[in-house]
C-alpha cells in the first residue's frame, strides 16, 4: 500500500512538472509583462523597462525561465517554498493563503447541501423510474445544467436579494404568494409520495393546506422581521426529525432506536435556557465545537440506556438526531441575532448583500453579527453554485442507484423478506453510495477551482479572483502559484478516490496481489 | 412517507424473452432500432427540431459567405447599423424597446426592432443572432476538433495498449489536471482576438481528455471480444479491425459524450467571453453581451434575457440530444412497457 501510495505522488510530481511547464510557456509566449510600459508616456519609462526586464528576468527565454521559477518551488523540500513576487511585489504565497480559506467558504455549504438534495432527489426518481417526478426531475437536471451561472447570479441578485430585502420592510406576504407556493408544494409531495388515484389527491389537498396555512400563520405573526423558533418550534422539528431518521436509519420497528433519539430531543430541549445563555456569553469557533463534541458524546451514552443488544444502527441514529438538534440551536441563535443585525447602521434594513463576503462596516467583535454576516453573504452564491453542481449529482445518483436496483444481491434481498426499507436503505443505498463518494472527492477539488466565475460575478475575494488578475496583468508568478495550487487539489483529490474505492468497494483491489 | 419505498416499477419483472421484446427487435438493422428508440424520446426529438429551427433561423437571419458564395440574410440591420432608438411605444425614459409581441393582435410578430435596441440604438435581434451565430460556430468546432482527437488517442491507446497507452494516458493526465477554464482563460485572452474560429480550435485541444479515456476504456474491453477474435483469425489488418469491427461498437458511447462534450463547450465559451477571456469586441458572442449588458438589467431588462435564454435553449437541445442517444444507443435500457403494449399483448395472447 505504502508503495502504491508513494509511487502514485513520485507520479504526481511528473504530472505537476509537465503541466506546469505547459501553463508556463503558454502564458509566457502568449502575453507581454511590458505592454502596459511600452506605451505609457512616462519620461523615464526606458528605465522601468529595463528593472522589469531584470526584476521578471524577460531576458531568459521563457521555456529556460521556467527552471527559474522552478527553483523557487524546489525549496518546497527544505521547507520554504518561494512562489515569487506578484507584480505589485507582495509574495505570491501570502496571497493564496488568504484567498484559501474565502473560496473554501464560498464553496464548502452549497457543495454539502448540492450532494444531499441532489442525491435525495436522484435516489427518489430512479425509486418512482418514468413516474411523473421522474420526468420533471430530469428536465429540471437538463434545465440547471445548461444555466450559465453569471446570467442566473444576475436574475437572483435582482428577483431573490432586492425583491427580498423589499418585502422585508413589511414582512407579509401577498395572497397570491401563497396560493401559489402552496400549490407549488401540493404538487411535489403528491408526485414524491404517489400512490393510488385517491391518494395522491388526499396527499395534494394535504400539503396544500398545511403550507398555505403555515405560510398565513407566518405572515400574520410577523414572522419574516422578527424571526426565532423558541423552545416550541424547536421540539416540534426535532421530534419530527427524530422520527424521519428513526424510519429512515433503522425502521420505526426499532422501538430503542426511536426512544433514543426522542430522548435526545428532549435532552436537548431541558437544556434549551442553559445553551442559550452560554451561546449568548461565551460564542466562538472553538466553545462551538466542543460544545458539538459533548452532544455527540450524550448521543452516543443515551442509547446504553435502551438497549443491551445490537447497539450501533441505534447510536448512529441518536448521532444523527443531536447533529440535527444542535444545528437547530445555532439557527435559532442566528435567527435572534436577526433584529440587532439588520438594524445596524451598516446593513440599514436590507439585509441580503449582491456582493462581496463580508460587510467591512459591521462593528467587529460580535461573534453571532460576524456569522449572521456570513451567512447573508453566502445566500446568493450558494444558491447559485447549488442550482448549477446538483443536477449533475441528481442524474448521476438515479443512473447508479437503476443500476444497483438491478443487482442480483437486491433480488436476493427481496426473496429473503426483507421489507422494502431494508432493502433500499441497507443495500441499495449504501452500494450506491460507493461510486457516488469517489465523485465528490473529485468534484469538490475541481469546482475549487472552477469557482472563478461564481467569485467573478458576486466580487468574493478568493482563488478565482486571483486567478482572474493574475491572467489580465499577465502576473505569470501569481497565475503560477494559484494554478500549482489547483492543480495539486485535483491530483491528490483522484488519488484520494482511488485509495476511497478500495476501500469501501473490497471487490476493486489498487495494489496487485502479492 | 411509507410508501415512498413501495415498488412501483414493474420493469424487472418482465420476462426479456416476452413478446414485446422480440416485436422491437424483430428484422431491425441496429442502425433501425437506435433511430427507432430515438424517436421515442419525446424530449430528444422536440429538442431536435427546436435546435434545427433554431439554427436555420439564425444563420439565415444576418447571412454569411462561404467561399466567396454569398447570401445577404433577411433581416434589414447589420450589427454596425445605428439606427435612431425608437421611441413610439416605450416609456420616455427608455427608448428603444423591444417590438417582439406574440400575443395575436395588431403588434403580433417580430416588429421593427423584435429584441429593442441598446443605449446606442443598435439593433438588439441582430447582436442576438451574431452572438448566437459565433456561440454555434464555437460549439460545432470543439465538438469536432475535440472529438476527433478524443476518438484518435483513445483509440489507439485501447487498441495498441502497451508503451503508447502508457504514453498517451499519461499525456491525457496532464491536460485532465489543468482545469479547462484555467488553461482556457490562458489561451483565450491571447488567442481571442485572433478570430471565434481559432479560440475554438485551441479550447478543443484542451477539453478531449475525459472522451479519449471513455473510448479508450471501451476499446479496450471491445478488443478482447470474441468477433475481434475472429476477425484478426480471418486476417483482417488493424486498420480493418479498428474500422470496420471496433469503431461501431464504440459508436454509442462516442456520440454520446460528443453530445455532452458540445452542450459543455457553448457554456464555457459563455463563460470564458463573461470573463473577457474569449471573444472580443467589436466581434460579438453570448456570453459577451451577458457580460456587457448585466448592469443595464434594471433598466434594459431586454438586454439582458434574450442572450441568456438563446443559450439556455442550445444548451437544454443539445443536453436533451444527448440523453436521447444515451437511451437510443444503450443495449441494457429497455422500453418502459406501457398500458397499451400490455393490452396489444393480451390480445395476441388471446388470439393464440
Amino acid at each position: 500500500m505504502i508503495a502504491y501510495i508513494s509511487r502514485r505522488i513520485a507520479a504526481m510530481f511528473v504530472i505537476l512538472f509537465g503541466s506546469s511547464f505547459l501553463i508556463y510557456n503558454a502564458a509566457a509566449y502568449a502575453g507581454d509583462p511590458t505592454e502596459g510600459l511600452r506605451s505609457s508616456t512616462n519620461p523615464q519609462v526606458h528605465q522601468k523597462l529595463i528593472a522589469l526586464i531584470r526584476e521578471l528576468h524577460l531576458n531568459v527565454p521563457p521555456p529556460a525561465r521556467y527552471f527559474i521559477w522552478l527553483k523557487g518551488i524546489g525549496k518546497v523540500f527544505t521547507g520554504h517554498i518561494d512562489l515569487g513576487l506578484t507584480r505589485d511585489h507582495s509574495p505570491v504565497s501570502t496571497a493564496i493563503s488568504n484567498a484559501i480559506p474565502i473560496t473554501i467558504r464560498l464553496i464548502l455549504l452549497s457543495f454539502i447541501l448540492a450532494v444531499i438534495f441532489g442525491l435525495g432527489i436522484g435516489i427518489v426518481s430512479a425509486l418512482r423510474q418514468y413516474s411523473r417526478f421522474d420526468y420533471a426531475m430530469t428536465f429540471f437536471a437538463f434545465l440547471m445544467y445548461s444555466l450559465p451561472i453569471f446570467w442566473v447570479a444576475v436574475l437572483l441578485k435582482e428577483y431573490l436579494a432586492i425583491s427580498f430585502n423589499n418585502f422585508l420592510l413589511n414582512g407579509k406576504i401577498a395572497p397570491l404568494w401563497i396560493l401559489s407556493a402552496s400549490a407549488v408544494s401540493g404538487f411535489f409531495w403528491a408526485a414524491v409520495i404517489s400512490g393510488s388515484r385517491k391518494r395522491v389527491f388526499s396527499i395534494f389537498g394535504f400539503a396544500t393546506a398545511a403550507t398555505a396555512l403555515f405560510l398565513t400563520y407566518l405572515s400574520l405573526s410577523k414572522w419574516f422581521t422578527h424571526p426565532g423558533l423558541g423552545p416550541i418550534m424547536m421540539f416540534i422539528l426535532g421530534l419530527g426529525f427524530a422520527v424521519a431518521v428513526t424510519y429512515l436509519s433503522t425502521g420505526i420497528g426499532n422501538k430503542a432506536a426511536l426512544r433514543s433519539s426522542v430522548t435526545v430531543v428532549v435532552i436537548g430541549l431541558v437544556l434549551y435556557f442553559p445553551v442559550e445563555y452560554f451561546l449568548k456569553r461565551y460564542a466562538n469557533l472553538l466553545t462551538i465545537l466542543i460544545m458539538a463534541l459533548i452532544t455527540v458524546a450524550i448521543a452516543t451514552g443515551v442509547p446504553y440506556y435502551f438497549t443491551k443488544i445490537d447497539r450501533r444502527p441505534v447510536i448512529r441514529t441518536s448521532i444523527i438526531t443531536s447533529i440535527f438538534v444542535g444545528i437547530l440551536f445555532i439557527i435559532d441563535k442566528l435567527m435572534k441575532t436577526w433584529v440587532p443585525y439588520i438594524n445596524t447602521d451598516a446593513i440599514h434594513q436590507r439585509p441580503i448583500p449582491t456582493i462581496s463576503e463580508a460587510n467591512s462596516l459591521l462593528p467587529s467583535g460580535n461573534f453571532w453579527f460576524s456569522s449572521l454576516d456570513t451567512v447573508v453573504h453566502l445566500v446568493l452564491p450558494t444558491i447559485a453554485l447549488i442550482l448549477i453542481t446538483m443536477a449533475g449529482y441528481v442524474r448521476y445518483s438515479r443512473g447508479t442507484m437503476l443500476e444497483v436496483m438491478n443487482q442480483d444481491y437486491i433480488r436476493t434481498a427481496r426473496a429473503k423478506g426483507l421489507s422494502e426499507r431494508t432493502v433500499i436503505m441497507r443495500h441499495a443505498f449504501r452500494n450506491t453510495l460507493i461510486p457516488i463518494t469517489t465523485i465528490l472527492v473529485v468534484d469538490f477539488a475541481s469546482i475549487m477551482s472552477g469557482a472563478i466565475i461564481t467569485e467573478n460575478v458576486f466580487a468574493w475575494h478568493g482563488m478565482g479572483t486571483l486567478f482572474n488578475q493574475a491572467v489580465h496583468n499577465q502576473d505569470l508568478n501569481l497565475l503560477m502559484g494559484v494554478f500549482l495550487f489547483t492543480a495539486s487539489l485535483v491530483i491528490l483529490a483522484n488519488l484520494a478516490a482511488d485509495l476511497l474505492y478500495s476501500a469501501l468497494d473490497p471487490r476493486i483491489r489498487v495494489v496487485g496481489k502479492k | 412517507m411509507a410508501s415512498l419505498f413501495k415498488r412501483r416499477s414493474k420493469l424487472v419483472e418482465v420476462d426479456p424473452e416476452s413478446d414485446i421484446f422480440n416485436k422491437e427487435t424483430e428484422g431491425l438493422s441496429q442502425g433501425q432500432i437506435v433511430m427507432k428508440r430515438f424517436f421515442r424520446h419525446r424530449g430528444a426529438l422536440i429538442s431536435m427540431v427546436v435546435l434545427f429551427t433554431l439554427i436555420v433561423f439564425v444563420f439565415s437571419a444576418l447571412g454569411f459567405k462561404v467561399f466567396g458564395v454569398g447570401y445577404g440574410g433577411w433581416w434589414k440591420y447589420k450589427i454596425t447599423d445605428l439606427p435612431t432608438l425608437r421611441t413610439e411605444g416605450c416609456s420616455i425614459e427608455l427608448p428603444g424597446c423591444p417590438t417582439l409581441s406574440l400575443i395575436p393582435g395588431k403588434h403580433f410578430g417580430l416588429g421593427d426592432h423584435p429584441f429593442g435596441q441598446d443605449d446606442l440604438g443598435r439593433d438588439y435581434f441582430s447582436l442576438v443572432m451574431r452572438g448566437a451565430e459565433r456561440s454555434i460556430e464555437v460549439m460545432v468546432v470543439i465538438g469536432l476538433v475535440a472529438g476527433f482527437l478524443g476518438i484518435v488517442v483513445g483509440a489507439i491507446a485501447g487498441f495498441y495498449r502497451g508503451t503508447r497507452d502508457a504514453a498517451l494516458m499519461r499525456l491525457v493526465d496532464f491536460i485532465i489536471t489543468i482545469p479547462v477554464i484555467v488553461l482556457g482563460s490562458v489561451l483565450g485572452y491571447h488567442f481571442g482576438s485572433k478570430g471565434v474560429l481559432f479560440l475554438a480550435l485551441f479550447l478543443g485541444l484542451v477539453t478531449w481528455g475525459g472522451l479519449s479515456r471513455l473510448v479508450r476504456g471501451d476499446f479496450l474491453t471491445l478488443r478482447e471480444r470474441e468477433f475481434v477474435d475472429a476477425a484478426r483469425v480471418a486476417g483482417a489488418s488493424n486498420r480493418r479491425i479498428i474500422f470496420k469491427h471496433i469503431l461501431p461498437n464504440a459508436i454509442g458511447v462516442i456520440i454520446v459524450n460528443v453530445t455532452l462534450l458540445m452542450s459543455g463547450a457553448i457554456l464555457l465559451e459563455a463563460a470564458l467571453s463573461y470573463l473577457g477571456f474569449g471573444v472580443v469586441p467589436p466581434d460579438v458572442s453570448l456570453g459577451l453581451l451577458i457580460s456587457q449588458y448585466q448592469d443595464s438589467f434594471t433598466t434594459r431588462p431586454w438586454l439582458f434575457w434574450y442572450p441568456g435564454l438563446i443559450i439556455i435553449i442550445v444548451a437544454l437541445s443539445v443536453n436533451f440530444i444527448g440523453d436521447g442517444l444515451r437511451d437510443a444507443f444503450d443495449p441494457r435500457q429497455r422500453r418502459r412497457i406501457s398500458r397499451k403494449d400490455r393490452a396489444a399483448e393480451r390480445q395476441t395472447a388471446v388470439k393464440k
